[in-house]
């Protein structure tokens, strides 16, 4: 669960959740709709291009903008296992945790689009395996660690019932 | 070691002495949540196996960002709402009310000091009362129903001092827009920002929550506009930051030479002075949003439009802060001059700020609005060019048909 290994698809700073997924498309429980909208206005390919395993690569900065969970739920609807970004905005890192998502901060990446990536979440690691390149990816706060290793929020909650609880385990 | 504000109220929620960096499991005194994020948030409740909040009174739902509801779709989304409501027994405002953050300080879901959670990202304008207010997703908010707690990583404090008056016309939102490109998108990054300052002692609460409000244009996970100067209507504890207080970066402006700002588009951080891009042709103005659709802002419109008429193929749409907004409006004549001069009113609410509906730019078209986000596609259309103002400069633009500073027309 914590070691992924695909193709990425890689852009660049300050990508926002408007851009991740518009506003006009968030109104809606059904997740296959917001993946076919998925940075739609980024690059209308991605949704049709992007296979079941395969990793979103970014600058920094990525999420920012909006509250809305429904962009980390677009990207992982698409299908994309894990992303990796030089630095992610504070509320999209922690939904995509929520749900489930599972992201790396690379500070210094420089992964290349195509290349085949491999990622160790327990090692911290990121590997350009194209490039042959290895980053180092930062620490995740523990807590983030074991709502990540129950799946997302929803799981970890219905596992122990309150952080405190979880926090004693 | 001296506190922060922030290393303060998480502390105290946390019921131990919390720094800056450390993680907290925190209690939290208010939760919000709007139709854009409620629906999801009420699955991921029940997915957790919700079935009381835990704390009806202290839980808040407002339908505010696509209302009256633009089609089926979230017509049955605000339905699972309202049902929820009823079920839960929390607060829920409906359609017409007005914006969620103007409704949780006009009615007095915040107060100073407190912890509040808000899914939405402009939650930290509560920091207009010295409330710790974070944004965040769904399933956080949902986490919160259930337990009425939330973790956090202490964020650690940027302190801007802002001395001086600000010039007639100029207002709070000049102030931000300037300290937004100051400090860049990300330039408060997941820290707390803290007001203070002469300048600020003047302002009166609604400018307090613009100045708030943007600092998620900044990142900043939340922020607290010094409560010196503010009267309110119950005794209130100020909190203040110890003397000896430990800030990553401390900034000092100056805002008496002050010009009126304008982001251009695609990012709220592209700022320049209003002359620089004084001349460039629009066709749609929006007075509205959390930032600035108060009512100092319809006033300050009123203040340029009244008497007079709208450029030929412009028009001027307006969504005030809430019901009570456009009632004092309305009573007060600001209404019948903005109408007179040929805007247009459309329900207290988000309106076409998050571009769901009630006003989507064309192809090609400029728009200048009074909101906070100019990303492409962010008014529903990503081929219409967003640029952001205080309300004197959008009524100024929108009477002359291109971008122009009010001073011109005042
Ligand atoms: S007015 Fe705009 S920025 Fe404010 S809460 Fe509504 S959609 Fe968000």
């Amino acid at each position: 669960m914590t070691v992924f290994r695909g193709i990425a698809h890689v852009y660049g700073d300050n990508i926002d959740t408007d851009r991740i997924i518009p506003g006009k498309y968030t109104k809606t429980l059904d997740v296959q709709t917001l993946a076919a909208h998925a940075l739609e206005d980024l690059d209308p390919a991605f949704a049709s291009r992007v296979r079941l395993g395969d990793i979103l690569v970014a600058g920094h900065y990525f999420g920012a903008g909006s509250s809305r969970e429904q962009a980390a739920l677009a990207i992982k609807a698409a299908g994309i296992s894990v992303v990796i970004a030089r630095s992610f905005a504070g509320i999209f890192y922690r939904n995509a945790i929520n749900i489930g998502l599972p992201l790396v901060e690379a500070p210094d990446h420089a992964i290349l689009n195509g290349h085949q990536v491999w990622v160790d979440l327990g090692q911290g690691l990121v590997i350009d395996e194209t490039a042959g390149c290895i980053y180092r990816a930062t620490k995740m706060p523990p807590v983030m660690v074991a709502i990540l290793r129950a799946g997302g929020l929803v799981n970890y909650l219905r596992q122990y019932g309150s952080y405190e609880a979880a926090d004693r385990v | 070691m001296g506190q922060t504000i922030a290393e303060k109220i998480v502390s105290r929620h946390a019921g131990r002495q919390v720094m800056a960096n450390e993680i907290a499991i925190v209690a939290v005194d208010g939760a919000m949540a709007t139709d854009a994020t409620a629906p999801l948030a009420i699955t991921a409740f029940r997915e957790m196996g919700g079935v009381r909040l835990w704390d009806p009174s202290r839980v808040v739902l407002v339908i505010d960002h696509a209302a009256p509801a633009p089609n089926e779709q979230v017509g049955n989304l605000h339905t699972l709402m309202r049902a929820f409501g009823r079920e839960m027994g929390c607060v829920l405002y409906d359609v017409g009310e007005g914006i969620c953050h103007q409704l949780m300080v006009e009615y007095g879901h915040v107060r100073p000091g407190q912890l509040i959670l808000g899914a939405d990202s402009h939650t930290p304008t509560y920091g207009a009362l010295g409330a710790f207010a974070m944004g965040v997703g769904s399933t956080d908010l949902a986490a919160a129903w259930l337990t009425g707690q939330t973790w956090l990583k202490t964020p650690a404090s940027i302190k801007i001092v802002l001395s001086g008056q600000l010039r007639p016309g100029v207002s709070a939102k000049d102030i931000i827009l300037f300290l937004v490109k100051q400090l860049g998108t990300d330039g408060a990054r997941y820290q707390a920002i803290e007001f203070t300052g002469t300048a600020i002692r003047e302002l009166s609460l609604a400018s307090r929550m613009t100045l708030a409000n943007m600092t998620a244009e900044m990142g900043a996970l939340t922020a607290f506009v010094d409560l010196q100067g503010l009267e309110l209507p119950y005794q209130f504890d100020v909190v203040q930051p110890d003397p000896d207080a430990v800030y990553s970066t401390v900034y000092s402006f100056q805002v008496d030479d002050l010009r009126p700002q304008v982001a251009i588009p695609p990012a709220p951080s592209n700022v320049v002075p209003v002359d620089e891009v004084a001349g460039t042709p629009i066709q749609m103005a929006f007075i509205g949003s959390c930032t600035n659709s108060r009512l100092e802002d319809l006033h300050a419109a009123a203040a340029v439009l009244r008497g007079r008429k709208l450029a030929p193929g412009v028009r001027l749409i307006i969504a005030p802060a809430s019901k009570q907004v456009m009632m004092m409006a309305l009573r007060d004549g600001t209404m019948a001059a903005l109408l007179e001069a040929g805007a247009s009113f459309i329900t207290a609410g988000c309106g076409p700020c998050v571009g769901t509906h009630q006003g989507i730019p064309g192809d090609d078209e400029n728009v200048i609005t009074s909101t906070n986000r100019n990303f492409r596609g962010r008014m529903g259309n990503p081929r219409a060019n967003i640029y952001l103002a205080a309300p004197a400069v959008v009524a100024a633009s929108a009477l002359r048909g291109v971008i122009t500073d009010p001073a011109d027309v005042l």
